[in-house]
């Protein structure tokens, strides 16, 4: 160890009660910062992974044009054909066809709007969380069957439970009307409002007879072996695909937008009061290197007249508020993983999260991610920033004069 | 060879509303190996006339050489460079940093200099052990008495094997004891290693050590008394 280092080390704990104490706010910055940031990625995968699941899968096959213009005629034709040489070109069961539109459901003399969405019964609870949140009798079993799964909020407006019977109108692909009686065979709650209120499944066979579809359908969902490998995935997708298919591949950012953009807009506001913090921490270490630096202007005059440059001096400041900067990331990166690390098993909540995470299909609790990312980011940027800080006091050094310094009191 | 030339040196600064002389055309040649004492009373010049042979302040005019090289006309990191290597200094106040012990003020003037860690780690300790501190190297200047911190600063002086040290009032804080024993380490190191010293004091017990006693009273050289030197 150089004595330049050992010079910077001890100079630190000259006045060890103010070191401790802008030590203290980096600590407690960066624990803070730590426990935020692994809490919001936690939020975002449980958002994304959830939503996903819940509606869109990873990617999608569909006809161009039909994620922006809901048109039933712009379909995936053969569509059952393409899912089997996807889920053998990928290795994977987790594909699944999808077809939708929208009509009037009715029991009694109550009617209300929703999409009908016709899925495989035996193949959607791997695309989907859908079937696992069915809360009263059960999921589709028969792919022709004259049954119905609708949501919760839908199934008390009607007024009808499991057994009874409903009506839907809507319009057929080649413009004929589409009618059918079925059976609710079970009741979904996947606590997003607008799924529970118009949002109901019926076998994808059943689907294609009664709207006229053929064999076609509106989407080929797969799922990606994880948020990671979804770009990918995509692009095996796409070589899949047959040459002469006028058909596109979106992946969950294409077909949700809105959920980035909640997820960007939340990024930025916290970041925000990060930024706010991460200047205050930036202040106090300005105010004590620019104390020390002050305090030890005779040293430095001393100094500089055995022949030590200002410059020299200077990145001595600097490195003292680097190791200071480094105690308070370690503290700060171990109290706050260990907190992170407790809560990832234990989960956390708060006063209206699960009002708020219904919104996006999220559960009471959150569990903070445990990553490089989550733990790392917030403490360096305090670390950076507490470096820049002390670039002031650093710069002063520049014009002292060390006549003029050694009579300092 | 001159180690120390100046000429027609002027230097005036301001105290408060007063505007003092410092300097008042100084002219001034100092041999190589000298052993020279600057006595004036407090305000007389002797102080800011050795600042200015170690460019640490910059004369209003006039010429300053060392060893034949003009310095009054440097920039602050050329006469940085030239103090680290060419000059050794050594305060009234000891001025050692605080947080390193003995040998390692001795060591970062060496570690500045770019010597490398075994080099100045020995060098160190030879110096220690010549300035009669050997085996105190570990202590901290707090642990040290006045005249062991003073013999510290000689040896941070003296690590660059300098030509020229420049003392500012090295034995106000002693007692006589003390002082005479930091003035035969002067002579020594002067007489062994043919170093140039130059002394600012008041006190006759240091000018007795000297070969030249430049007299100087408001900030004039009002006598040039040789002794041994030519």
């Amino acid at each position: 160890m150089n004595i330049t280092f050992r010079l910077a080390w001890r100079n630190l704990w000259r006045r060890k009660r103010r070191t401790w104490l802008t030590v203290g706010a980096m600590v407690f910055s960066n624990i803070l910062l730590v426990f935020m940031i692994s809490l919001q990625l936690g939020m975002y995968e449980m958002m994304i992974v959830n939503a996903l699941k819940a509606q869109t899968g990873h990617l999608q096959v569909q006809a161009p044009g039909y994620k922006d213009d809901f048109k039933i005629r712009q379909v995936v034709p053969n569509a059952k054909q393409l899912a089997d040489d996807l889920r053998q070109g990928l290795a994977t069961e987790e594909v699944a066809v999808r077809a939708a539109a929208f009509a009037l459901i009715s029991s009694g003399d109550r009617s209300y709007g929703a999409q009908i969405t016709g899925v495989e019964p035996a193949r959607e609870s791997l695309v989907s969380s859908l079937p696992g949140l069915v809360t009263e009798g059960g999921f589709l079993s028969d792919p022709m069957a004259e049954e119905i799964v609708i949501g919760s909020v839908l199934a008390r407006n009607l007024r009808v439970g499991v057994g009874d019977e409903l009506t839907f109108i809507g319009s057929g692909r080649d413009g004929s009307f589409a009618a059918a009686v079925v059976d609710v065979v079970g009741i979904f709650e996947s606590g997003v409002p607008d799924m529970d209120r118009g949002f109901a499944q019926v076998p994808l066979g059943f689907f294609q007879d009664a709207f006229a579809m053929g064999d076609a359908g509106h989407a080929v969902v797969v799922m990606a072996p994880g948020l990671l490998q979804v770009g990918a995935t995509q692009a095996r997708v796409e070589a899949l695909l047959p040459a002469d298919a006028d058909l596109v591949v979106h992946d969950w950012d294409a077909l949700l937008p809105g959920l980035k953009q909640a997820i960007q807009a939340d990024f930025v506001s916290a970041w925000f009061m990060y930024g706010i913090l991460i200047i205050l921490v930036a202040f106090s270490v300005l105010n004590t290197q620019l104390m020390s630096v002050l305090e030890r202007t005779k040293e430095f005059g001393i100094v500089m007249s055995l022949g030590v440059t200002p410059g020299r001096l200077g990145r001595l400041v600097l490195l003292e508020t680097a190791l200071m900067g480094i105690v308070g990331m370690v503290l700060g990166v171990l109290l706050g993983g260990g907190l992170v690390l407790w809560l990832h098993f234990n989960g956390f909540t708060y006063p209206g999260l699960e009002e708020m995470g219904g919104k996006f299909n999220l559960p009471g609790r959150i569990y903070p991610t445990v990553s490089v990312l989550g733990l790392l980011t917030g403490p360096l940027i305090v670390l950076a920033a507490s470096v820049v800080a002390s670039f002031y006091p650093a710069l002063r050094l520049r014009w002292m004069e060390p006549v003029a310094a050694m009579r300092a009191a | 060879m001159k180690s120390v030339r100046c000429v027609d040196l002027c230097k005036t600064y301001r105290q408060g509303d007063l505007e003092v002389t410092g300097l008042d055309h100084v002219d001034l040649e100092i041999n190589e190996g000298g052993f020279v004492c600057l006595s004036a009373p407090s305000g007389g010049g002797k102080t800011t006339l050795l600042n200015a042979i170690g460019g640490l302040d910059t004369p209003d005019s006039g010429e300053i050489y060392l060893a034949g090289d003009r310095i009054d006309n440097l920039s602050k990191g050329e006469l940085a460079e030239m103090r680290l290597h060419q000059i050794g200094f050594v305060f009234q106040a000891y001025n050692l940093i605080p947080v390193l012990t003995a040998r390692e003020n001795v060591e970062f003037v060496m570690e500045v200099q770019g010597v490398a860690a075994a080099s100045r780690r020995k060098r160190s300790l030879e110096l220690l052990e010549e300035v009669g501190l050997g085996g105190l190297g570990d202590r901290l200047p707090a642990q040290m008495s006045g005249g062991q911190q003073q013999r510290v600063a000689v040896a941070r002086a003296i690590a660059s094997r300098p030509a020229l040290v420049l003392a500012d009032e090295p034995t106000a804080n002693l007692d006589s004891q003390t002082s005479d024993q930091l003035m035969e380490l002067f002579v020594e190191l002067n007489e062994h290693h043919k170093t140039t010293f130059v002394i600012a004091t008041h006190d006759q017990r240091v000018m007795a050590y000297a070969r030249r006693v430049i007299h100087m009273l408001d900030g004039r050289i009002v006598d040039d008394e040789r002794r041994d030197e030519a």
